[in-house]
């Protein structure tokens, strides 16, 4: 059992590692919850082999030796709140952008356009090329 | 079991730098109808935390360590708030640095005066930074991280501006991917050992194998290394924070990172025995990110950009003398840690000031500042120098530090490139100087300057960034006693014994 677990955990980073590649804010949240499930997998698994109950079993027994650590269901509950927390925010966040850009692309920084487009007008080639700067503008903008 | 040596009534105290910034956030939310309530609220708890802080380090400077089981739970079990030197140098500077752009935020008319959250967030900033910096459990440290991190994630988007979401947005995503690498790290840790608790870890990691040991070392780093932006994984930082406004981005650069920066020096040195490859590795990264940050420095055009570039450089330079592993090295750390805090806060301060006086921080918007607001310029002047690591300024002793450490050490193509480095560093301080303060008076196109006074700024900006001017002064003349300190907080660091000692008790 604990093998399958393991193998579910290495699973769930693949696909989340995958969807967090993506440009689709969408995608990268939807990641980002699968990474965390596979980490709290992680924690539960770490409490010892799967299927025992924690502190009391069902008929009463609390021989230590068939029970399972009740400590790493406790972090792990812990941490699926928290991480419940955040991507509520995430969503709320991704909401907003929507608003804003009616898109869910990630945009690229902004900063760093204009830090290129910059070194585009006044730099060395820039100030030999008399052409329209607006043209020069545009190809910038689209190959960043 | 007798949970530390000492019996004084200090004890009851060590939680409050964590308390009283959360009942201050739930009452800043009760009162959220009255600012000037609120503000009281804020200013009281940061004084008082200032206060527990400084009490809190008298007490660990003379006794070693302070020592509370949460819940009277008793360590390894329970969850253990441990003040150490460190720990108390770091409690009270940041809430130094809290309480001063606390009262530069109230000065400002901007985020603090027109959202209801502001106050609150910032104490829950609060609390999750002193929760970092005192707890002794590894899981508690995860979620101090998150109570920081969720009131950051706020703070960074207050605005609601379009770059604002757009920069919060990836720095929620790499905070997140960091804090489940954290989870992953703690459930890999406990299925090894069955503990979290620090000072339980510090003995149990003994008994696996070193290959283990290492791969937790690394994982460890990389974790933190998110937060702390170290070489390679420090993009998301020169984006995400300029976009902020002007307080929260200072409190973000002074601070943030360093809880990064604490928690890989006391996990290394707690945790794992320093070792020949550890220290090489960090060697290697902390070059790496000296060079990245300055050089990325050099090709930014807005202020503000300028300087969180050289946070990255500047965490090059905590990391190294880490990596030295000895007690000058470490000494010069801390005491560059302790230094840098004031500093970059100071400057991002002065940033926000330029701002609001020119109507932005570009450098190639803005000039002449000299002449229409020396105010201003001198305040930017003495931290830019202190940064930059001239003397008689902190910077230069703190750097002057870990350079003799690192000769003392014989590393010296990192003296090397942390010699270059600082001159790229006031390369950069320069070109802000002539962008910003020198040159013609050109005004930016369209953008009327919001305050036209020869003062330059409404009277308690001034006087927030001034106190932290005034603090790194105060830093270079006590700088003799501060490096002693820093000094006993190495020693400590390099002997992890005794903090298990003074955790879990004698073990017979």
């Amino acid at each position: 059992m604990t093998v399958l677990l393991a193998a579910v955990t290495a699973l769930l980073f693949a696909c989340g590692a995958w969807l967090l590649m993506q440009r689709r804010l969408t995608r990268i949240i939807i990641g980002i919850g699968l990474l965390g499930h596979g980490a709290n997998l992680l924690l539960v698994t770490a409490g010892g082999k799967a299927g025992r109950p924690p502190i009391v079993a069902s008929d009463g027994s609390t021989d230590l030796a068939t029970l399972s650590d009740p400590l790493p269901q406790a972090l792990a509950l812990t941490a699926i709140v928290i991480t419940f927390g955040v991507t509520a925010f995430l969503l709320a966040l991704g909401y907003r952008s929507w608003q804003i850009t009616s898109d869910d692309m990630v945009e690229d920084d902004l900063e760093d356009r204009f830090l290129e487009r910059r070194r585009a007008i006044d730099g060395p080639e820039g100030a030999v090329d008399d052409g329209d700067p607006t043209t020069s503008e545009l190809e910038v903008g689209e190959g960043s | 079991m007798a949970a530390g040596v000492m019996t004084t009534g200090i004890q009851g105290v060590v939680a409050l730098p964590i308390v009283l910034p959360l009942l201050g956030a739930a009452s800043g939310v009760v009162f959220g109808a009255w600012r000037q309530v609120q503000r009281a609220i804020t200013l009281v708890t940061l004084v008082s935390v200032l206060g527990v802080s400084i009490a809190l380090l008298i007490e660990a400077d003379s006794t070693g360590y302070v020592v509370q089981s949460a819940g009277g739970w008793a360590a390894p079990l329970g969850i253990v708030l441990v003040v150490d030197r460190l720990a108390g140098i770091m409690l009270v500077v940041s809430a130094i640095v809290l309480l001063a752009v606390a009262v530069y935020a109230i000065g400002q008319a901007g985020e603090e005066r027109q959202r209801v959250a502001f106050h609150p967030l910032y104490l829950v900033l609060a609390a999750g930074v002193s929760a970092s910096f005192i707890t002794g459990d590894l899981f508690n440290l995860f979620v101090a991280f998150e109570m920081m991190l969720a009131a950051s994630y706020v703070l960074i988007t207050l605005g609601g501006r379009p770059d604002q979401i757009r920069s919060g947005m990836s720095y929620v995503v790499i905070s997140l991917v960091a804090s489940t690498l954290f989870i992953s790290a703690l459930a890999l840790l406990y299925a090894a050992t069955g503990t979290v608790n620090m000072a339980d870890l510090s003995q149990r990691l003994g008994e696996v194998s070193p290959e283990l040991r290492t791969g937790f070392s690394l994982l460890l780093l990389v974790v933190f290394g998110i937060k702390a932006g170290l070489f390679p994984l420090f993009f998301w930082l020169p984006d995400s924070y300029p976009t902020a406004s002007g307080p929260v981005t200072a409190i973000f650069a002074g601070l943030l990172t360093k809880v990064g920066v604490y928690a890989i020096i006391r996990t290394q040195t707690l945790l794992f025995e320093p070792g020949e490859t550890m220290g090489t590795v960090l060697l290697w990264v902390a070059g790496a990110t000296m060079v990245v940050g300055v050089i990325g420095a050099i090709a930014q055009d807005d202020m503000k950009r300028i300087l969180a570039f050289h946070i990255i450089s500047q965490i090059g330079y905590m990391i190294l003398g880490l990596g030295l592993f000895t007690v000058a090295g470490i000494a010069g750390a801390v005491f560059y840690v302790i230094h840098h805090i004031v500093v970059k806060t100071a400057l991002f301060l002065v940033a926000g000031l330029v701002d609001r006086r020119a109507g932005s921080a570009r450098l190639s918007e803005v000039g002449g500042l000299v002449r229409s607001a020396p105010v201003i310029s001198a305040l930017f002047l003495i931290p830019a120098l202190s940064l930059a690591g001239l003397p008689p300024f902190s910077g230069f002793l703190a750097k002057f530090a870990l350079v003799d450490a690192g000769i003392e050490g014989r590393s010296w193509w990192i003296v090397a490139t942390s010699l270059v480095v600082g001159l790229f560093t006031l390369f950069s301080m320069t070109k802000i100087w002539t962008g910003v303060f020198w040159g013609e008076a050109d005004e930016a196109p369209g953008r009327e300057p919001v305050v036209t006074d020869r003062l330059g700024s409404p009277l308690l900006m001034l006087v927030g960034t001034l106190a932290l001017v005034g603090v790194s002064i105060a830093f270079s003349i006590a700088a003799g006693s501060l490096y002693e300190l820093s000094e006993r907080a190495a020693e400590d660091l390099l002997d992890p014994g005794r903090y298990v000692v003074a955790v879990l008790g004698e073990r017979p």
